[in-house]
């Protein structure tokens, strides 16, 4: 067997689990019609090896008239193209389903308009800039060390050559310099752009000059050069962006969910949520999760508002029962009337205080940029009294003195100022994502490393926050198979932590849910029901904890029990962030009573329990105006507004996805020790984006003044500019190194 | 020194070779997606009929 069978036999462990929360997009509304083909653009979540990569397109090409099936693993976009007509589209989701995949559909528009322009544009800007760079210098090095050997010919020649490369290379890759100067001189301000653009151009337009003077020095190869190193840093940084950009991407597809409306003559059609109206009915069968805020008006099931209140049990809803958006429908099919449209419903509402919060954080102003608003004011200034003392006291003519005003401007520009926050930034994204840590954007480590307060969510994040089995042990062997066999075929949250416990392996035929009370099969001809006490015919252990209950023909039921445990490390954890000068608090949608056991045995001393996600955000407000600046811990979609209006924000991998598109990390695995790891890594991050400052700052103290004397020749510049952006690097890659686990 | 005459266009035309081969395979796609490619390489696809 080869390592790719063995890697699609068993599947990547995200593959292993059920998805997440079951819930099934019909994407009708989302497939594009084009000639007698049908596309569909998909979201797909949880795909991470080659072996996922096979399952899904194998499961996509197994569709009937499938034409195309490709997945890109970068983005996690399944892009899809088929004979129109040839099935409906929900079958894709429902076989991504199957195979243990969760979908959603990417918005047409979205999906034509996503493509990622600028990268492209900065790499070729950086690709031009890079070639030019590398052949002017080799004609500028032979013209330096050439000296006493060289004839005027042949360096005039060398000078041709330079500026024919140059100056078109520095036109082009310099573009978004320039533009983005333009736009800020337009608008009556200056930025980082301005100086850089002024010294690109005014040491190509003085190069130009000198080289019809027949003068020594051009700075051709400075101008270019200038333009490489400032590109690599504009890259990196643009790449640390799409990240967080991709994020946002999701939640918008997440938020694309579709109903089935009910129409009077008891068809059903497959619409967008957006255009449901109230008073519109809906059929919901399980796995849809509901759409709008709406009554139940026939039928009965088990939901799980884990969305909506962060309680993980389902509770039982029949008619006339109240359904939230984003409520999920577990066991039979129902029936709903519509009170409200989408943009009023409490999904949406939730999606507002997220952006609210994220406005809040947009003002942010990054270290990069504060440093640029001091650096842009000095340097002009002082280009312009070297240009003026030169001119007038210095009695020096025109050519000399805009000579070393331009030298100024090249020697100081900010290649290792442009260079020092991405390097750092990128190095120290790379290092916690081989932790299991990602980052969704650079300023969030610059963030995370001011913050004094840490706040725990209670549910999901400090617990597991879902039910596990805590008698086991008490369980036999084949009774704990059977009961797996028969859990395998719900959504049922119980059933899924037998299902989690037991690993894969085959449903039973013929089972069947039976609504809020339980799953009922037949195995080797025996009988078996596993669910409610009452309904299985046991008599219910009546204490706090959730259980389940298995009876194989008449034997005497067996207890399932199940209880939410801490994290193991959890304890140490906040040890360890309190070590740091972290002062813990915790926050709970939770009841009092399980909030304080778990606040006493994790040593908590200030908690709030019993919180709506208003009441968070409230909390999260007197902390803030305590002068206190905080990071927010939490997992559930009631969390997400109290994420998106922290300072910092952390979510683990196992939360609701509107949670992981508003926080700033998202860490996998069991653990809370990531969370040490991240304020360790953006703390040490933030340390070396200073000292590259103030290495910065220190060089151009140095350079400066020489420049401003006319010391300064092309070969200096050179080497400065280099050596100086090199050291920034290197200090930057100081970052990797760490403690290796 | 007249070699210079030959030796520069020579190596600008063998840069501007580079630069072209980058900006082709920007253009047709092979930067699009990373991880996908270099997971690609495990599958076996000319395999398939062994399953």
């Amino acid at each position: 067997m080869t390592t790719a069978r063995i890697v699609a036999d068993l599947g990547c462990p995200s593959g292993l689990e059920p998805p997440a929360d079951g819930a099934i997009i019909d994407p009708a509304p989302f497939v594009r019609h084009t000639a007698g083909l049908a596309r569909l653009d998909l979201a797909v979540f949880g795909a991470k090896c080659a072996g996922c990569i096979r399952k899904i397109e194998t499961a996509m090409n197994a569709l009937p008239q499938m034409q195309s099936a490709r997945l890109n693993l970068s983005t996690g976009r399944l892009s899809l193209v088929w004979i129109d007509g040839a099935f409906i589209p929900r079958a894709v989701t429902e076989s991504l389903d199957r195979i243990g995949y969760r979908a959603a559909p990417f918005d047409p528009e979205a999906a034509e308009k996503e493509s990622d322009r600028e990268g492209r544009n900065l790499l070729r800007a950086l690709a031009v800039s890079g070639f030019a760079t590398a052949n002017v210098m080799l004609l500028s090095v032979s013209v330096w060390a050439g000296g006493g050997e060289m004839g005027p010919a042949t360096r005039e020649l060398m000078h041709w050559v330079s500026a024919v490369i140059a100056i078109p290379a520095a036109l082009y890759a310099g573009q978004t310099f320039f533009a983005s100067a333009f736009r800020a001189l337009k608008h009556g301000r200056a930025n980082m752009d301005v100086p850089i653009s002024l010294g690109v151009l005014l040491a190509l337009s003085i190069s130009v000059f000198e080289f019809f003077q027949g003068g020594e020095h051009t700075y051709f190869d400075a101008a270019v050069m200038l333009l490489f190193f400032l590109l690599i840093g504009r890259y990196l940084d643009h790449r640390l962006r799409l990240r967080a950009r991709a994020a946002a991407r999701d939640l918008l597809a997440l938020q694309a969910i579709t109903a089935s409306r009910l129409n009077a003559d008891g068809s059903l059609t497959s619409v967008s949520a957006r255009d449901i109206e109230a008073g519109d009915l809906l059929a919901l069968a399980p796995g849809d999760r509901v759409p709008v805020d709406g009554v139940i008006e026939d039928g009965s099931s088990d939901l799980d508002m884990s969305l909506v209140t962060g309680e993980s049990a389902p509770v039982r809803g029949g008619a006339g029962a109240l359904l939230h958006a984003g409520v999920l429908n577990l066991t039979s099919r129902l029936v709903m009337r519509a009170t409200k449209t989408a943009d009023a419903s409490l999904v949406a509402d939730l999606t507002r205080l997220i952006e609210a919060g994220e406005q809040t954080k947009s003002r942010y102003v990054r270290l990069a940029d504060r440093a640029a608003s001091l650096y842009v004011p000095v340097v002009h200034t002082l280009a312009l009294a070297t240009f003026l003392g030169w001119y007038f006291i210095g009695d020096a003519g025109f050519r000399v003195a805009i000579m070393n005003a331009v030298a100024l401007l090249i020697i100081t520009c900010p290649c290792a100022l442009g260079l020092a926050a991405p390097a750092v930034q990128v190095v120290a994204t790379g290092r916690l994502f081989r932790s299991g840590i990602l980052v969704k954007s650079g300023d969030a480590l610059e963030r995370l490393a001011e913050v004094d307060v840490i706040v725990f969510d209670k549910t999901g994040t400090l617990t597991f926050g879902k039910p596990r089995i805590s008698n086991r042990a008490d369980i036999p062997d084949d009774v704990f198979a059977a009961a797996a066999a028969l859990a395998r075929i719900s959504r049922h949250p119980l059933s899924r932590a037998i299902v989690t416990q037991a690993g894969p392996g085959k449903a039973a035929p013929h089972a069947i849910e039976v609504a809020g009370d339980g799953i009922e099969g037949t195995i080797d001809g025996v009988r078996i029901r596993l669910g409610r006490a009452a309904w299985v015919g046991a008599p219910s252990a009546d204490d706090a904890s959730q259980e389940s209950w298995i009876r194989i023909g008449d034997a005497a039921p067996i207890r399932f029990q199940f209880e939410d445990r801490q994290r193991s490390d959890a304890a140490d954890a906040i040890r360890r962030l309190e070590g740091l000068g972290l002062k813990v608090e915790m926050l709970s949608g939770d009841r009092e009573a399980a909030a304080a056991k778990v606040a006493s045995s994790l040593g908590i001393e200030t908690w709030r329990a019993e919180l709506s996600p208003h009441g968070k955000i409230e909390q999260l407000e007197r902390l803030r105006a305590e002068g206190r600046i905080i990071a927010m811990v939490g997992d559930g979609l009631n969390d997400a507004p109290s994420l998106a209006c922290a300072h910092a924000s952390l979510s683990p991998g196992t939360a609701a996805d509107a949670t992981q598109a508003a926080a700033d990390f998202v860490y996998q695995g069991e653990s809370v020790s990531p969370i040490v790891e991240a304020v360790i890594v953006s703390r040490a991050s933030r340390r070396r984006v200073i000292e590259n400052f103030a290495f910065a700052a220190a060089y151009n103290a140095l350079a400066m003044p020489l420049a401003a004397m006319g010391l300064v020749t092309p070969l200096i510049a050179a080497l400065a500019m280099s050596g100086s952006s090199m050291i920034v690097t290197l200090n930057a890659l100081r970052l990797a190194g760490g403690r290796r686990r | 020194m007249s070699v210079l005459v030959y030796l520069i266009p020579i190596a600008l035309f063998l840069g501007g070779l580079g630069l072209s081969a980058f900006f082709w395979a920007l253009k047709s796609g092979q930067f699009e997606d990373p991880k996908g490619a270099a997971e690609r390489i495990l599958l076996n696809d000319d395999l398939e009929d062994e399953d």
